[in-house]
């Protein structure tokens, strides 16, 4: 058995403006040269329990060993052996990737000498030789995480802190990212991983699983399940369980009757910046209360379709049509058929809920009873009633997005754009979320839906799947699968690449 | 259309209204300015030029003139010979300040009456004239006291400025603040506006809805306009009320006028504000104008003083037609034709500004 790298004893934790602990009586060991992932909700204490662990919080109760030295008061100390990755990493997006790794590289006082050895390395690693030059603030969102780790990493920490460092990131990405910290970090290195992804979560060689403030579940997470579904199956399971129930948002739920079959179509949509085509010649049609899901990894045009579709960029050619009404040409019109629910939350932070539900009843046309009734019923449905004069920012991930959902789907759209709706939010709440897009489909809401999630992919009644700009390959799921002789979305999302790269 | 513009509007009060943080941001600082410009901005002039004419020529006026000469604050005296040629020193500048005498002076005093004196300030140079005249006054009242201890003579004197009657420099100051806070004020919450959407991520939800732009900067200058003309308004109340500042023109004409200029102001925030992407860049952006914006607005320095190319260049400057507009309306009473032929200039620029923010509000969308 290794020695201990942590050792967490009775902590306690509680932020000065809460009444609930964020971290409550938490006693955990790490050993030494192990990865150890943090799971858990949004809000469970996973960044409140990093933050302890490298120093950056003091606990009220409780002792914290990290290798044998007390974070609060050695923070120097720690400082020297952390590499220390947050949410968000602290890149200079100004500065260009070589300048941020060499800022970083003077920081951590790494001797000259071998400067030109490590560089390379990372630069294999990232695939970012070719950005050397360019802006860290212009890359795409995997890059900029795969940046960021590069920069924790410099230094060979011997413990290496990563609060979740896969949101928003694609899944080939995502798998670059594991591949990096395996393989660059030295044998020594003691890795923690907070994360909301259970594929990832299941492949660590301990897990940490935390819900409101207390470890619910600590060990190999080989034996919660063998595989990823067996294992989130489990996690759901002790955090409480998920029973599948009709959505009550959809049960009340009517649409205004129409003949239109494809209430969004895009025709020939195309999106042209210099000589680059970051979409090109896109044609798909929407049926009626199809959810249809755009897959692909970073940078592929699948948010630049989605954005096309909603109006947000101009095609250079091509239409995108909603309810057979152009987008470019009667933008107003067009819009007030969509809900729409991006990928970063949103709304307005310094509006309380109630005034950001007031808000957006109000601009999508809804006034007097009706704006009152449809408020009170999305506020039931998903249980805003006790933040209504809170301001959206204070609200956890999981409720803002239950939020950005009521305040788009407030004035009964007949469709439904989706982008990225669920990265960083936990399963059960996930599973939630889809339960409720489901029951809106049945009633004939039309979905568009982009997303990182190859589980999530599951949900969708079509996938198109881009990749440099084009649309590779469209259909079910199942037809997808199959065309790529697998048996899982995520191996076919890879076979389909690689095929269409190899052509 | 009516009605998301109203939800649009109330939406905006509330962003600027909710957060404590921006709330005291908008209130503190400008009420703070107007405070301690109006106290602290009476500077100490030294090496002050004087034209003396002394047409008493007694013991009496030439005691009263030693005075001023023995004090720290004067330097050069003139001494001229008839009123043609203390004109001609106050008017070339030689003197920044006159002392007349009257010939009947010493013989007044002596019999124990009231003597009258002259003091005569350059008002073009609003802030040497009012600091230099309070020096004379001070040592005039002196004099006086020591001359009439025991006695009930006493020496009235007058001062009189030129090219400004009743100079009043606090009242200047302050009517000139009122103005150039406005600006600021409307500056600041609309340069901020578009800013703070688009880094806060809720723009492309409102470009999602079926908000056109038209409404949404209709929301974005109503709003903030709404905000900087209660509080110009709060702060032309304080100046009249607690500084005791007159009002002589009329209130309509003044609440007219605000709001134009707060309009034309309102475009050039919101141009920045489109160009920025984030609320640091909003900010810089708005200095970036208002820096040049005061200094050319006739406040700082005369325009007339300025070299040719700059005078022109205040035409451009919407604080320039307001600050003539604000001064004329407090300090005496402006004639409506003369506000006018500084409103049209005010429209005009505000049909640019916000025109232009409109334009290019619309060719970032695509």
């Amino acid at each position: 058995m290794n020695e201990s790298a942590i050792e967490i004893k009775n902590l306690t934790y509680k932020f000065n403006s809460s009444d609930s602990y964020a971290l409550e009586d938490i006693c955990v060991e790490i050993r030494k040269s192990t990865i150890s992932g943090i799971v858990g909700p949004d809000s469970a204490g996973k960044t409140t329990l990093l933050r302890c662990i490298t120093g950056l919080l003091t606990p009220q109760k409780g002792n914290i060993r990290t290798f044998n030295l007390n974070p609060t008061k050695q923070q120097e100390e720690i400082n020297k052996i952390l590499g220390y990755m947050p949410q968000k990493f602290g890149l200079y997006e100004d500065l260009s990737v070589e300048e941020n790794l060499n800022l970083y590289f003077q920081l951590k006082e790494i001797p000259e000498s071998n400067k030109n050895e490590i560089f390379e390395k990372l630069y294999h690693f990232t695939n970012l030789e070719q950005f050397k030059k360019r802006a860290a603030g212009k890359l795409s969102g995997g890059m900029k995480q795969k940046l960021g780790l590069a920069c924790a990493l410099l230094g060979k920490p011997d413990l290496l802190v990563l609060d979740e460092p896969s949101v928003g990131v694609d899944p080939i990405s995502r798998k670059e990212l594991m591949k990096m910290v395996k393989e660059l970090s030295s044998c020594d290195t003691t890795t923690i991983w907070s994360t909301t992804y259970m594929d990832e979560a299941q492949s660590f060689d301990f897990c940490i699983v935390l819900n409101k403030g207390k470890i619910i579940y600590k060990g190999k997470p080989f034996n919660l399940g063998k595989n990823t579904k067996e294992f989130e199956n489990k996690i759901i399971k002790i955090m409480g369980g998920y029973k599948e129930k009709e959505s009550f948002l959809a049960k009340d739920f009517t649409l205004k009757k129409t003949d239109i079959e494809c209430p969004v179509r895009a025709i020939g949509l195309e999106k042209k910046y210099g000589d680059f085509y970051a979409v090109k010649n896109n044609t798909f049609c929407i049926k009626k209360g199809e959810i249809f899901g755009l897959l692909g990894p970073n940078g592929a045009g699948k948010s630049t379709s989605f954005k096309m579709m909603c109006g947000l960029t101009t095609p250079s050619a091509g239409s995108a049509k909603i309810m057979n009404i152009d987008i470019v040409k009667n933008p107003s019109k067009a819009r007030s058929y969509i809900g729409y629910m991006a990928q970063k939350f949103s709304l307005y932070g310094s509006l309380d809920v109630l005034g950001n539900l007031n808000f957006f009843a109000s601009i999508y046309g809804l006034e007097g009873k009706e704006k009152e009734t449809e408020i009170k019923k999305v506020a039931e449905v998903f249980e805003l009633e006790p933040f209504l004069k809170q301001d959206a920012k204070e609200l956890s991930l999981g409720f803002k997005q239950r939020l950005a959902l009521a305040c788009a789907i407030m004035h009964k759209p007949p469709v439904l754009f989706l982008d990225e709706p669920t990265s960083g939010v936990d399963p059960i709440a996930r599973k939630e979320f889809w339960s409720h897009i489901k029951g809106l489909a049945k009633k004939g809401v039309t979905t568009m839906v982009t997303t990182h999630f190859m589980d999530e992919a599951e949900y969708c009644d079509r996938i198109s799947l881009f990749f440099k700009g084009e649309a590779i390959a469209t259909g079910t799921p199942d037809e997808l699968q199959k065309k790529a002789h697998t048996k899982n979305m995520e191996e076919a999302f890879s076979v389909l690449i690689e095929r269409s790269q190899t052509k | 259309m009516l009605k998301r513009i109203i939800a649009l509007v109330k939406k905006e009060f509330l962003i600027i209204w909710r957060d404590p943080k921006s709330r005291m941001l908008i209130i503190i600082p400008p009420i703070m300015q107007l405070f301690i410009f109006a106290y602290a901005m009476t500077m100490e002039v030294r090496n002050i030029d004087m034209a003396i004419l002394d047409r008493s020529n007694t013991l009496e006026s030439r005691e009263l003139i030693s005075k001023f000469e023995s004090s720290k604050w004067f330097r050069k005296f003139i001494y001229v010979k008839n009123e043609n040629e203390l004109r001609k020193s106050i008017e070339t500048q030689k003197a920044h300040i006159a002392l007349e005498i009257n010939s009947d002076f010493s013989s007044k005093i002596k019999r124990g009456k009231t003597a009258d004196v002259q003091i005569i300030t350059d008002g073009r140079q609003t802030n040497t004239a009012a600091i230099a005249g309070g020096y004379a006054n001070e040592i005039i009242n002196k004099y006086s006291d020591e001359f009439s201890k025991g006695k009930n003579t006493k020496i009235n004197f007058e001062t009189r400025s030129w090219y400004n009657e009743n100079l009043e420099y606090m009242y200047y100051t302050l009517a000139s603040l009122v103005v150039l806070l406005a600006m600021v004020i409307t500056l600041l919450l609309t340069s901020l506006s578009i800013a703070r959407e688009r880094e806060l991520g809720t723009f492309d939800q409102l470009i999602v809805s079926p908000c056109t732009p038209f409404e949404i900067l209709a929301g974005k200058t109503i709003a903030p306009m709404g905000v900087a003309l209660s509080l110009s308004m709060f702060m032309a109340f304080v100046a009249v009320f607690h500084f005791k500042m007159p009002f002589r023109g009329s209130v309509i004409l003044y609440l007219i006028s605000t709001v134009i200029a707060i309009l034309s102001i309102t475009g050039v925030g919101l141009f920045v504000s489109a160009l920025s992407k984030t609320q640091q860049q909003a900010i810089l952006g708005a200095f970036t104008f208002q820096t040049p914006a005061s200094l050319l607005s006739g406040f700082i320095s005369p325009i007339e003083d300025m070299p040719r190319f700059f005078q022109y260049l205040t035409f451009l400057d919407p604080l320039r037609f307001y600050m003539v507009i604000g001064k004329g309306i407090f300090l005496k009473n402006m004639p409506l034709q003369d506000v006018i032929t500084n409103l049209i200039p005010l429209c005009i620029i505000a049909i640019i500004t916000l025109g232009g923010a409109m334009w290019l509000f619309n060719k970032q969308l695509d």
